[in-house]
Formats: C-alpha cells, sequence, structure tokens
C-alpha cells in the first residue's frame, strides 16, 4: 500500500501547510516560499524521476492519488506540473533547476502573451514550441494576472530569452498537460462535490435539511455521476506503470473531465445558492479551478476532436472495438 | 460511493475468449442489415440462443454441475460486449442468463436449481420478469397481484404489465403480495416463478411504436401454483427483487442500446471528404464518453465478480449509460440532417430512424432515472 502511505503523507502536509486559508493569501499575492520548500523538502517532486535519476521511480497510477490531491486542496503552486516536468527533463538528459516549473503548450496570442497555469507562482515555465521543449526563467518574462485572484498567468518573453536551454523531446506536451489536469479536476470536483453534499444535509428550508427534497436529491445524483465519470477518465489516463501518459488516453480524461466541470459546478452553485459566491465560502477556491483548468491546455471539444480523429483512422470495425483497443485498461 | 468504482481489469483468461465469441456471432448475424441488428437484446430468436447453448454459451456464470459455465461476471461481460456490440438477437435467453438464474441458484431449493438451471443452460426454458402492473410502475412495492395459501397450494390472481417477451417465455419469476395490504408496502411481497402454460393464464402481446410486439400484458385467474413455486423465502420478495436488480441493471447492455447505430455513422463520416473539426468533435465525444461508460461497467462487474451486491453502483452506471445511449440518436441525427444537399445512405436513415422511435424506452426498462436517482442518492446518505 505505498501510494496509500504516499498519499496520507501528501494528506497531511497539504491539510496543514496548504489549507484555504494559505491559498488565499498565495492568490493574493503572498509568499510561496514557505510553502513550496515545504513540498520541495518532501521530495514529491521527484515521484515521476528514475530511480537512477535519483528520483522515486514511481509509475503514474502511483502518482495518481497524489495529483488529484492537488486538485482536491487546490494546492496553489505545480507540484503536479514539477513533478512531469522532472521526469522529462531527466528523460531528456537535462538537469532539472530547484524550484516549480510550470507547463505551457499553447502559442502565444495575438497580443504576444502565452497562457501559463500557475505562471505566477512558478520559478520555471517548460514551453513547446517550434517542435522542442524550451525550459524558460520565469523572472525573465513580463507577466500579468490571466485573472484576478489567480495564480495562472499570462506571459510574455522578449526574445533574447527564449532559446536558451532548448531540447529534443518526443513527448507530447500539451497531451500530458491536458492529462494531468484532468486528474486534478478530478480531485477538485470530487471536493465541490463532498461540500455541496455536506451543505445539503446542514442547510434547512421549509423545516428540514435541504438534502430531503427530490430535486436537490437528484441534482446531487447527476453530480455524483459525473464526478465518478471524471475520476474514471483521469484514472484510465494514469493506469499504467510507466512515467509519462498516452495522448490519447489524456485526450479521453481531458475531454470527459473538462465536460463534466459544467454540470458539477452548476449544480454546486445552484445547491449552495448566495453563499456560494461568497469570497468567504470554499467553494470558489475548487470551482475557480473548475473553470480555468477545463479552458488550459485544450477544451473538450479539442480533444474530442483529437479522438474523433483517431477514431475515423483507426482499424476498427466498430466503436466498442476503437475503445477496447486503444482506450482500455488491461 | 466513488470509492467503489476503482479501476479494474478483464481477467485475461476472460478477455481470452473473445476472439472465438466473435468469429462464431459475426458468422450469425452477417446477413442481419444494422437496422435489424438494432434491436440487439429485444430481438428474440430462440434458434439463436440454442446455437449459443450448445457451446456453453449461455449460464456462463451459473455452476458448472448443474449445466453452467462456472466463470465469472467478467465472463459474461465480454461475452455480452461481444453479443451487443454487433446487435445479435439475444432477448430469448437474455432475462433467464442474466437475473432469473442467478436468482434461482442464490434464493432457490435444490430441487428448484436441479428443474430449471440445466433447461436455462440449454436454452429450453425461457424467462420473463413480472415486476410492473397497471396500477404499480415505479412505485413497485405497491403491487396488487396476489397468491393466497390454500392447502398445499397458491392461489394467484392478479395481472402484470410491460412483461417484455412474457408471450415467448416459459416462465414469469413475479413479485407478488402473500400477505397484507398494498398499504403494507415492501413487507409481504414474496416471489413466484409462474409456468405461463397453466391454466388461467392470458398472456396478450402489446405492439410498440416500432410495429413490434416485444412486452405484453399477463392475466393470472386463479391460476393454481404448488408450494416449489415459492422462490426464495415467503415475505422477503423485496429484498430478493433488490438483488436481483443489481444484475439487471448492471449489465453492458445499458451502454450499448444505440450501438450498432454507430456502425452506419461510422461509415458515413469516413466516406466525408473533409469533416469538419466540429464533426469530428462530436464523434470523438462518443467515443471518449463510450471508453468512460465501459470503464465504469467494468467496475461494476468487478464487484459483482468479487460476490458483492453493487446495487447502487449499477443505478449510477446504468444513468449515465442509458442518458449515453439517449444521446446517440439525437446528436446523430443532427450530424447526418445538417445538409440536405448531401442526404444519407439508405440503410442509416433506416437505423437512426428506429433508434430514435425506440431511445425513450433505454431510461425506462430497469427502472427510469427517477428511480435510479433516489437510490443514488440513498447511498449518498440523504434519505
Amino acid at each position: 500500500m505505498q501510494d496509500n502511505l504516499l498519499l496520507d503523507a501528501l494528506e497531511s502536509l497539504l491539510k496543514d501547510k496548504a489549507a484555504p486559508a494559505v491559498v488565499r493569501a498565495i492568490e493574493g499575492g503572498g509568499s510561496t516560499a514557505a510553502l513550496w520548500s515545504a513540498l520541495e523538502e518532501s521530495g514529491f517532486c521527484d515521484t515521476l524521476v528514475a530511480e537512477a535519476e535519483g528520483g522515486a521511480g514511481l509509475g503514474l497510477a502511483d502518482a495518481f492519488p497524489l495529483i488529484e490531491a492537488c486538485g482536491r486542496h487546490a494546492l496553489p503552486l505545480p507540484l503536479a506540473q514539477t513533478m512531469v516536468a522532472r521526469a522529462l527533463l531527466t528523460r531528456a538528459g537535462e538537469r532539472p533547476p530547484a524550484g516549480a516549473i510550470a507547463l505551457a503548450s499553447a502559442p502565444a496570442n495575438a497580443q504576444g502573451d502565452i497562457a501559463v497555469p500557475y505562471g505566477s507562482v512558478a520559478n520555471w515555465v517548460l514551453l513547446a514550441r517550434e517542435g522542442a521543449l524550451e525550459l524558460l526563467d520565469a523572472r525573465a518574462a513580463a507577466i500579468a494576472s490571466a485573472d484576478d485572484h489567480s495564480v495562472d498567468a499570462l506571459m510574455t518573453w522578449p526574445a533574447r530569452a527564449l532559446a536558451q536551454r532548448r531540447f529534443a523531446s518526443d513527448a507530447d506536451l500539451r497531451a500530458i498537460e491536458a492529462g494531468f489536469l484532468a486528474a486534478q479536476l478530478a480531485g477538485a470536483m470530487r471536493q465541490v462535490f463532498a461540500l455541496t453534499l455536506q451543505y445539503a444535509n446542514e442547510r434547512k428550508q421549509f423545516g428540514r435539511s435541504i438534502g430531503k427534497f427530490q430535486a436537490i436529491q437528484h441534482q446531487l445524483s447527476v453530480m455524483a455521476e459525473h464526478t465518478a465519470a471524471a475520476h474514471m477518465a483521469a484514472r484510465m489516463a494514469f493506469a499504467s506503470e510507466a512515467q509519462l501518459p498516452q495522448p490519447l488516453a489524456c485526450a479521453v480524461a481531458k475531454a470527459r473531465a473538462s465536460e463534466a466541470t459544467a454540470i458539477v459546478a452548476a449544480g454546486a452553485h445552484a445547491i449552495h445558492a448566495a453563499i456560494g459566491i461568497t469570497a468567504e465560502y470554499d467553494l470558489q477556491l475548487y470551482t475557480r479551478r473548475l473553470y480555468a483548468w477545463r479552458a488550459a491546455a485544450g477544451s473538450e471539444s479539442y480533444w474530442n476532436a483529437r479522438i474523433g480523429r483517431a477514431l475515423l483512422a483507426s482499424g476498427a470495425s466498430n466503436a466498442v472495438d476503437f475503445v477496447r483497443q486503444e482506450l482500455a485498461t488491461t | 460511493m466513488l470509492d467503489n468504482l476503482q479501476l479494474a481489469a478483464i481477467p485475461k483468461e476472460e478477455e481470452s475468449m473473445r476472439a472465438e465469441y466473435r468469429a462464431f456471432i459475426a458468422n450469425e448475424v452477417r446477413d442481419l442489415p444494422p437496422h435489424v441488428r438494432a434491436r440487439s437484446w429485444a430481438a428474440f430468436d430462440a434458434e439463436f440462443s440454442r446455437k449459443l447453448a450448445a457451446r456453453g454459451w449461455v449460464g456462463l456464470t451459473l455452476p458448472r454441475e448443474l449445466g453452467g459455465g462456472g466463470r465469472s461476471a467478467f465472463a459474461r461481460f465480454v461475452l455480452s460486449e461481444e453479443l451487443l456490440a454487433v446487435g445479435a438477437p439475444v432477448a430469448a435467453h437474455w432475462i433467464a442468463d442474466r437475473q432469473s438464474g442467478p436468482l434461482i441458484c442464490k434464493y432457490g431449493t435444490e430441487e428448484q436449481k436441479q428443474f430449471y438451471i440445466p433447461r436455462i443452460c440449454k436454452a429450453e426454458a425461457f424467462f420473463c420478469i413480472g415486476m410492473s402492473e397497471p396500477g404499480s410502475g415505479s412505485d413497485l412495492a405497491s403491487v396488487r397481484t396476489r397468491a393466497t395459501p390454500e392447502g398445499s397450494l397458491w392461489r394467484l390472481n392478479g395481472q402484470k404489465i410491460w412483461t417484455t417477451h412474457a408471450h415467448h417465455s416459459h416462465y414469469m419469476i413475479a413479485l407478488v403480495r402473500t400477505s397484507g395490504t398494498a398499504e403494507d408496502r415492501n413487507k409481504g411481497l414474496s416471489q413466484f416463478i409462474i409456468d405461463l402454460s397453466l391454466p388461467g393464464v392470458t398472456v396478450r402481446p402489446i405492439v410498440d411504436l416500432a410495429g413490434d410486439a416485444h412486452f405484453c400484458e399477463v392475466f393470472f385467474d386463479n391460476v393454481a401454483l404448488d408450494e416449489n413455486a415459492l422462490i426464495g423465502t415467503e415475505g422477503s420478495g423485496w429484498e430478493q427483487v433488490t438483488a436481483e436488480l443489481a444484475y439487471e441493471r448492471s449489465g453492458p447492455e445499458r451502454i450499448y442500446s444505440s450501438i450498432v447505430l454507430l456502425e452506419p455513422w461510422l461509415q458515413w463520416l469516413k466516406s466525408l471528404p473533409n469533416p469538419s473539426a466540429a464533426l469530428l468533435a462530436q464523434a470523438g465525444a462518443i467515443a471518449s464518453h463510450l471508453a468512460v461508460l465501459r470503464q465504469m461497467s467494468i467496475a461494476v462487474t468487478a464487484r459483482l465478480a468479487a460476490g458483492l451486491s453493487p446495487v447502487v453502483e449499477a443505478a449510477l452506471v446504468k444513468d449515465l449509460g442509458t442518458e449515453y445511449e439517449q444521446q446517440l440518436p439525437r446528436l446523430i441525427a443532427d450530424t447526418v440532417y445538417a445538409d440536405p444537399d448531401t442526404p444519407p445512405p439508405s440503410e442509416l436513415v433506416r437505423t437512426l430512424s428506429y433508434i430514435t422511435k425506440v431511445a425513450p424506452a433505454f431510461s425506462l426498462r430497469g427502472g427510469t432515472r427517477e428511480v435510479l436517482r433516489g437510490m443514488i442518492a440513498r447511498g449518498l446518505g440523504l434519505r
């Protein structure tokens, strides 16, 4: 039960050092130093790095509960991204730098900005650009917040800062980024669901808890269904002992989890009513992440189109064969 | 509840049977066009069921010493998947194989097992399920059909309705009242195996909106049942039915009811010179949902295989699965008829028309959405 021991260790670290008050403080621009050094010292950043390279040498299946926990706790630092970035760097023969690494797989927009989840709290950004990966110094970029009270950033690097540490990699960074976000989405969705179920049991109207009303029960049931589906989709991408997930499995995970966000977030806010949209109540910490991570690294339409292309290109005689051959857990 | 749906893989030994199942089934259905195969687990073909039985493929999960395969729930998942994926006409043996056989094995006397199970496995005894009545749909505990003790006999009076393939079945396992009144709700209910050839039983098929007659009304007029007709314990009918529904709701048929439609649709998609990103995304959404639902169905199967009764998990997967089955014809119709200047192929039209008409039934049979969501809510501790 190695993953349980690992998970217990991360859970207690996050409960202790990344409580909602800390999440709010960091989102408000507060220091990340204490939390990051706790994470760095814990060794979790090297979960997916091979043992020969000084890492834990664990596979995706063991890492999944940790990444899910990052989402469930709304951890405002890119621990999951640093895990996979370090694995990618060591595989390419690069020495990973100390510090938090964010991922970016999309080109700059018309304003020259690159959207980087966790960009404002990262030391480094691993960027997919022109067919290779580049490790960029986050301090060299002009940074604008992507949203108020968010650690996600819009970043622009001067030309001289680009192509400093550039290396070849056949990894599909966008798919990997999407797969890891899907696991975080599964965790955040689980927390949104748990908060909503608890609230429905506590809040009383018409003389009884609102969870006793059939209309609320059915909304919660639908939320449970989509949370379960998102979880299963993410688990499927993390089923193996490999360090990097398969792109098509990441596509399914991100597409299904992204689709679920709208249903789960809308249900949570409808059941919570006004209290749910206050800054003080914790629900917003998680639903804001559902919106942001659904958008990051491609929405469901992008990933579904990639799956659709693979489906039409496959030799499978029917759709069941396609999912069984390409996507089933074996 | 989320923790009960774990990632699971089909064991290699069960998976290894797939190719043999597939080759046989493909040969059997090769002359049936998609719009006929689309009837799948609603299509009754006793001869096909007997051919499966001859290969030992009916009653795969039933005990070997009674003529079954003695295999796990995963074996049945693989075979069911192969049958449903191409729309083989499985209705004749389906209910006996899925739930009546397991129910008899779980609650039956030795004599009942010896009498029914070998015949189920030979596809010589077909079963139907007598639950709904004219006044009892979702409110199943309000059934009024009554069996009254009369010496060593039971005297049965009442009526069942929407009973699938009662007109072709040899036996019905019915939930009836044996004591108290409808106000006693789930107390005083029992299950009986009713020989449908007995005097006093009248079966009338009901024609559905597609022109098929698969469900029936069944009347019981002073039917004399011997003591061996009672299955399980008198008064425990409700608990038994609940356990039976875990089998009824957990299978891949709750995902695959519209799946044959994907064949002509994918063929059509592949024929398009330049499918749009939106169309590709539709196709991808259909595949990604299928991949996840299938894995959830395997998770439920893993619980069945472990000897658990995954009532709530099955309800959750069935609700999502039937939503998917119903979305397919809706989404596909929108893509197929988006451009009147490029009309779709005839067989796609026929298959789509059929599935579109019958799709509302997918979330009715085996328990409505509302009933399932109520069960999920109970599983969440809300009621």
